[in-house]
């Protein structure tokens, strides 16, 4: 009897089946513009590319689903990658250079967390303020100049375990162990009814406060672990990669179907929406387009779906 | 008769993908009366109104207009008819004056471009002294009551030169006072010839204000008459389409045994002092004014607000809340006044709603037993008989009855003590809300203790074994069933005021 019945179905069957039809279309139209596209390579490449992006918007999917976002992780994955590499140079223990950078991550997640829940800060503004704070940081620490030696630490950007890099493989797990915490566990529970609706959990026995902070921990220690990661692919710590990263996570998040209006969302979802970036900066890269452009065309994707997003939803239902 | 009809509605309907949402619908519109609309959720009364408001452009049948047939396309076009809707949902902007809101979108202008402010405080307060009302053009909307509100949109109305007002639920979030007091500017509006449409589940109201009234039901229309001609039993029944002697079960007896007891609970600002008990399997009414503190007092024994003093013991045992977990690890459940914020999470499926305060019954390590909470969510919603495909149903499509029954589902899958239930009927049909009056009667029966907030007096007086009466933060009296009467209430609650 409602209006909008129509809008919510198109709504459901875009979160269910659309992105996978625009991941198809765009896979096929790939594969017809390039002979080589289909090569395992190229494919392995693709997945290696995004993989950094993809752990970030692991975490950046939990807290858009509970209603939070983080503009601090792109600064984030800076500063623990470039902490990490001093560390790896000056202590040649690649433990401890691991182990800096998922500090980083884990300190600045949890101080966004209690900034928000302790002083009830917007996130937008608390992790801006983060921003800033850590590229101070960043640009203290390094000078400005890229850190490099760290060739111990090649391994775990360079390497390969049957045939599929490293990078690849920790990708995957992080998208498994955040899909089991989100379905199978109450905390991934607790997620979706916050995101849902905050006052429900609260009336229903959650410590919405406890679990906000766990998030951001949480996400945080897998930004700072991507910092790590692209660290390592790099091989250096650049204070001027990073910068930027929050948004391509974000937009992962919002094509995977997850609503910024909070409760729903997949981080299965976010993956298949992070091979969708990936998948048109591919193409655009093979059709010599300019990264301008691609700036332009992730703009584009990333009001395209939140539209879809609002239409989609029935605010009076 | 026929010559004072405004609006004739004749053979409409209306059908959604998969939905004759009306069918076949008539309905008389006069000046100088108001007419009320009832039927169950869902019945098409909202539905109807949309189309006579020019919401819904697309419909079958003819509406009439001072005998000539018009079709309107958009809110402006209804305007333009003199028919103007006041929502549920008030749509006023808080922060802005009087003024401002009144000429929203149609503000007075000099020379083309200037705002005309004098013009506008001008005519507001025309309109104001027109009503009456007593609040100033200059007033910020958001220092006004939930009534003004309502006022100010009829003004709205008014000021349109709207000769048809639809008002759908007006008096839902007013007070019993300022419930009066509307009524009173209503029926002084429809002595100048104005015309209502009246929505209302509290047919006690409908009784009150209403003369004539037509009834639907699944769509269809019923029957349309003077309300002078007919009871709130035969208006009762034309709705559910069957006989209710009594929607109110027998309530049964009680143990001695205390298992809620409350000792001076104080939290410091809304309420103070509060001393009562529960015992094993007895229903506590708590009686009272909107705004009297009864919600703040439910919830301080439910730890969902913080006390500052007194004691809760529960079967004896003193317990220290910290928080709704702590409450309901020990055995206090509490259904809160409004479902859609506080009860439920309307994005999500029926069975994520109901696990979610349970996780320390279905969780090992942090992970769910999924097996088990199904079975057990399928279990309890089956018992309440919820009425959905599977659950997986997204829980805002269903209707406020099932709603309602899912929220109950989170509480009794546990093993409940005391079991609070704040407003437990608002917003509900007739037929659901038997459901619920039988599940409370079934539930005191094993032994529960019920608190039951509600400002439906028939309802408090008929499902409660004593009666708290409650006003301005504090228990002025309780009285046992036998005894209490709705005068007696209102007495206690007026003496308590001097």
């Amino acid at each position: 009897m409602k209006k909008s019945d129509g809008k919510i179905m198109l709504g459901k069957l875009y979160r269910k089946y659309g992105i996978v039809i625009i991941f198809a279309a765009l896979f096929i139209a790939s594969a017809i513009i390039n002979r080589n596209f289909l090569k395992p390579q190229n494919l392995i490449n693709i997945l290696l590319q995004i993989s950094v992006v993809t752990i970030i918007a692991c975490g950046e999917t939990m807290l858009i689903v509970s209603g939070m976002i983080d503009l601090s992780a792109g600064l984030v994955c800076t500063t623990a990658m470039c902490l990490s590499a001093g560390v790896l140079v000056s202590t040649g223990n690649v433990f401890l250079a691991g182990l800096t950078g998922l500090m980083v991550g884990i300190a600045s997640g949890w101080i966004n967390g209690f900034l928000i829940t302790r002083f009830k800060l917007q996130p937008f503004i608390a992790t801006l303020a983060m921003t800033n704070v850590l590229k101070g940081i960043v640009q203290l620490y390094t000078n400005g100049q890229s850190i490099g030696g760290v060739d111990k630490i090649r391994f775990l950007g360079q390497g390969r375990i049957l045939g599929i890099p490293v990078p690849v493989i920790i990708m995957i797990v992080i998208v498994l162990l955040t899909a089991v915490l989100m379905k199978q566990t109450s905390f991934g529970t607790y997620i979706y009814a916050i995101g849902g609706s905050e006052k429900a959990a609260v009336a229903s026995g959650v410590n919405v406060n406890r679990i906000k902070r766990i998030i951001f921990t949480l996400s945080g220690a897998l930004t700072g672990l991507a910092g790590v990661v692209l660290m390592a692919r790099l091989m250096a710590g650049m204070p001027s990669v990073g910068e930027g990263y929050e948004f391509d996570a974000i937009t992962a998040v919002i094509v995977g179907g997850t609503s910024f209006l909070g409760g729903i969302g997949t981080v299965t979802g976010t993956l298949i929406g992070s091979i969708i970036v990936g998948l048109i900066n591919n193409i655009l890269n093979l059709l010599h387009i300019s990264t301008q452009y691609q700036l332009i065309v992730k703009g584009v994707l990333i009001a395209g779906a939140v539209i879809i997003d609002i239409q989609t939803k029935d605010s009076k239902a | 008769m026929e010559n004072n009809t405004i609006v004739e509605l004749k053979n409409i309907r209306k059908e959604f993908p998969g939905v004759v949402a009306l069918d076949n619908v008539n309905m008389r519109i006069r000046a100088g009366a108001v007419h009320a609309l009832v039927g169950e959720n869902g019945a098409g009364k909202s539905t109807l109104m949309k189309i006579l408001s020019g919401t819904y452009a697309n419909y079958e049948g003819k509406v009439l207009v001072d005998g000539r047939e018009v079709h309107m396309k958009s809110e402006k076009d209804a305007f333009r008819n003199g028919i103007s809707i006041v929502a549920q949902e008030l749509n006023c902007v808080p922060e802005l004056t009087v003024a401002e809101n009144l000429f929203l979108g149609r503000e007075p202008v000099m020379n083309g471009v200037f705002l005309d402010k004098k013009q506008r405080r001008k005519r507001t307060e025309e309109l104001l002294l027109m009503l009456g009302l007593d609040y100033k053009a200059t007033d910020k909307v958001e220092s006004l009551s939930v009534a003004k509100r309502q006022m100010l949109e009829i003004l709205k109305a008014i000021s349109r030169n709207s000769r048809v007002i639809i008002m759908d639920e007006p008096t839902s979030a007013l007070t019993s006072a300022e419930t009066v007091v509307f009524f009173r500017k209503v029926k002084e509006l429809k002595e100048q010839g104005i015309a209502f449409v009246f929505i209302s589940h509290r047919l006690e109201e409908v009784f009150e204000l209403c003369d004539e009234y037509t009834v639907l039901r699944d769509g269809k229309w019923i029957d349309s008459g003077l309300l002078a001609d007919v009871d709130q039993e035969k208006l009762i029944s034309l709705m559910v389409g069957r006989d209710i002697q009594d929607i109110y079960p027998p309530i049964g007896g009680h143990t001695d045994e205390v298992t809620l007891e409350v000792r001076g609970l104080g939290d410091g600002n809304v309420f103070r002092d509060v001393s009562f008990t529960i015992r094993k399997g007895e229903i506590l009414g708590f009686a009272g004014m909107m705004g009297a503190g009864r919600s703040e007092i439910a919830r301080g024994v439910f730890g969902m607000d913080r006390v500052k003093e007194g004691e809760i013991l529960i079967d004896g045992v003193k317990q220290s809340f910290q928080s709704a977990k702590d409450a309901i690890r020990s055995g206090v459940a509490m259904v809160t006044e409004d479902r859609g914020t506080y009860g439920l999470v309307g994005v999500r499926s029926i069975r994520e709603n109901v696990k979610l305060p349970n996780s320390d019954l279905f969780t090992e390590k942090g992970f769910w037993r999924n097996r088990e909470a199904a079975a057990a969510v399928e279990k309890i919603c089956g018992k309440l008989s919820v009425k959905a495909p599977d659950m997986d149903t997204l829980v805002e499509t269903l209707s406020g009855g099932n709603q309602q029954k899912v929220v109950l589902a989170k509480w009794l899958i546990r093993n409940v003590k005391v079991l609070i239930l704040d407003e437990p009927t608002r917003g509900i049909d007739i037929g659901a809300k038997q459901e619920i009056y039988n599940l409370i009667t079934e539930l005191a029966k094993n032994g529960m203790a019920i608190l039951l907030i509600s400002s439906d007096m028939p309802e408090v007086l008929s499902m409660s074994h004593r009666i708290a009466v409650i006003s301005q933060g504090r228990i002025n009296g309780i009285l046992d069933r036998e005894e209490a009467t709705q005068e007696k209430i209102m007495k206690i609650i007026v003496e308590a005021g001097e």
